[in-house]
């Protein structure tokens, strides 16, 4: 399988603080990788960097044939690298539709049709404010804006964070189909179980340096490695 | 009678202070920056249209050149100099503002000299209009029908157009619009042209009512201030019924008792600041 993105030495830093220390990925075509580790451990600090969001003071990201270290968020969306932030970045005060709206960009696989095929809570709900829906429709709206801007690589911080079992299985699916259709994904996730249910490959961070990797079979079947790295009794 | 008569006058001049307001406005709401040199763009604006007015361009021409000059200087000076400070304390803002105000200021007092002049009423619109015994000034009624369309359009463009949907999610937060794929510094650069732009209009088509004068920019400031604080900043409608309220205020208290003209309008926003700290129509 052809890679998709290709994360290498990436260093950033917060002010003085050295956050990430050389953090090295990839992604291939058509897979859902995840990110794990303990808070703190520089997981949304690693999608930030690759995204533009934060500029790393160095490492090379190589996606779509170009290094792309140092490009700003904007030009990386572009590209069509996507990231879906923790707080879901939702326009409080636009309506759903018009979050929608000014996220469409030509050539995407997605319409708006289809989006309003793939999240039915969020035509129901197309004239609300942003501000109004609950944590699932944000994250749902989140993605979906995503979906519009023509992704070719898609990265999700914690999408089922504080939601329910009902929504989590619902937005699962979602990623699930969205996988289906071709988009690779790296997800950034606590959530064990929805990672055994995703991801094909899984990397942890420890204090800012990628400390284990491995696919999805061997991970299931390593306690240990949850234990020590995690803090997560096998059970 | 002659209160009709200042009632129209005060919804003329407070259709120009929303033009003024609502750049101020947009603009503070995009990009938390205070903008103190807001006025002397109403002052370029006006003393734009006279110079070209004098050198024998029909007004028709001079208006929308004044203000398209405006914007483009406005923009660069926001690529050139201000996109720097926004980072920085408003305090940085106030002084870095006041500073380029001042300079426009003494510019226009260094080209055009100290005592500043007239611009007549564009051919056409130079006579008067008359109902019964009320007589009102063309240009007048002109400028109220004017912004009027205008007021209508910008409110289309910013609630009802894609374009406008933008501007506001970048009031929100500009990182979150980075992430969607904008270039937030073109958008940034964009409102801030077009917002000073608005202001040079607004002094485009003041200066056949009230002349030009090195001052007028000062003054302008701190009206459109005013408007903004009691309409409640970013709120669109606010800055309109705000600037209506204050124009004809001001008109109205012409007529009854000059010297307090000013003094009634700080009198109304110290109550509304007291009263309603968000502004008539704020958001909460």
């Amino acid at each position: 399988m052809s890679i998709a993105l290709q994360v290498e030495n990436l260093n950033t830093f917060y002010g003085k603080s050295h956050i990430l220390q050389g953090i090295g990925l990839e992604v291939r075509e058509g897979e859902i990788v995840a990110l794990l580790g303990r808070n703190g451990a520089g997981k949304s600090t690693t999608l930030k960097s690759v995204c533009g969001a934060l500029r790393p003071a160095q490492g090379a990201i190589r996606f779509r044939g170009k290094d792309i270290a140092g490009w700003p968020a904007f030009r990386a969306a572009q590209e069509g690298l996507l990231l879906v932030p923790e707080d879901r970045g939702i326009f409080g005060l636009l309506t759903v539709e018009e979050n929608l709206r000014i996220s469409q960009r030509k050539g995407s696989p997605w319409s708006l049709k289809d989006i309003y095929r793939m999240f039915p809570r969020l035509e129901e709900r197309r004239r609300n404010n942003g501000g109004q829906l609950s944590g699932g429709e944000q994250q749902m709206l989140s993605i979906a804006r995503a979906l519009l801007n023509h992704p070719r690589l898609l990265m999700l911080d914690e999408p089922v964070e504080g939601l329910a079992p009902v929504i989590v299985d619902e937005i699962v699916n979602q990623v699930l189909e969205i996988k289906q259709r071709g988009i690779p994904i790296l997800i950034v996730e606590q959530n064990l179980a929805v990672c055994a249910k995703i991801a094909d490959r899984n990397y942890i961070i420890e204090l800012g340096k990628i400390a284990y990797h491995a696919d999805a079979v061997t991970f299931a079947n390593d306690d240990e490695a949850r234990d020590r790295y995690l803090g997560v009794k096998a059970d | 009678m002659t209160y009709l008569f200042q009632i129209f006058n005060g919804i003329g001049i407070g259709m120009l202070y929303f033009l003024l307001a609502v750049g101020l406005s947009v603009i503070f709401g995009l990009l938390q920056f205070v903008n103190f040199a807001h006025g002397a763009f109403y002052l370029l604006g006006a003393y734009f249209t006279y110079d070209l007015v004098e050198r024998g361009y029909s007004f028709w021409v001079a208006m929308p050149l004044a203000a398209i000059m405006v914007m483009a200087l406005a923009a660069l000076t926001e690529i050139v100099l201000l996109r720097r400070i926004y980072k920085l304390p408003h305090t940085f803002h106030i002084l870095v503002t006041v500073g380029l105000a001042l300079i426009i200021q003494e510019m226009t007092i260094i080209v055009w000299g100290p005592l500043g002049g007239n611009v007549p009423p564009p051919e056409g619109l130079n006579g008067v209009i008359i109902v019964g015994d009320f007589i009102y000034p063309e240009y007048r009624l002109f400028v109220i029908a004017f912004t009027a369309v205008l007021a209508v359009g910008l409110w289309w463009v910013l609630e009802g157009t894609r374009i406008g949907a933008i501007v506001r999610a970048g009031s929100e937060s500009s990182e979150n619009t980075a992430l969607l794929g904008y270039n937030t510094l073109r958008i940034n650069s964009a409102v801030f042209g077009l917002g000073a732009g608005l202001a040079g209009l607004a002094g485009a088509l003041a200066a056949p009512i009230r002349g030009v004068e090195p001052f007028m920019g000062l003054e302008a400031l701190g009206i459109a201030f005013v408007v903004v604080v009691i309409g409640g900043m970013g709120s669109y409608t606010g800055a309109l019924l705000a600037g209506i309220l204050v124009g004809v205020t001001q008109s109205v208290m012409a007529s009854l008792w000059p010297e307090g003209a000013r003094l009634m309008i700080y009198l109304g926003m110290a109550l509304v600041i007291v009263a309603m700290p968000r502004g008539l129509l704020g958001r909460a």
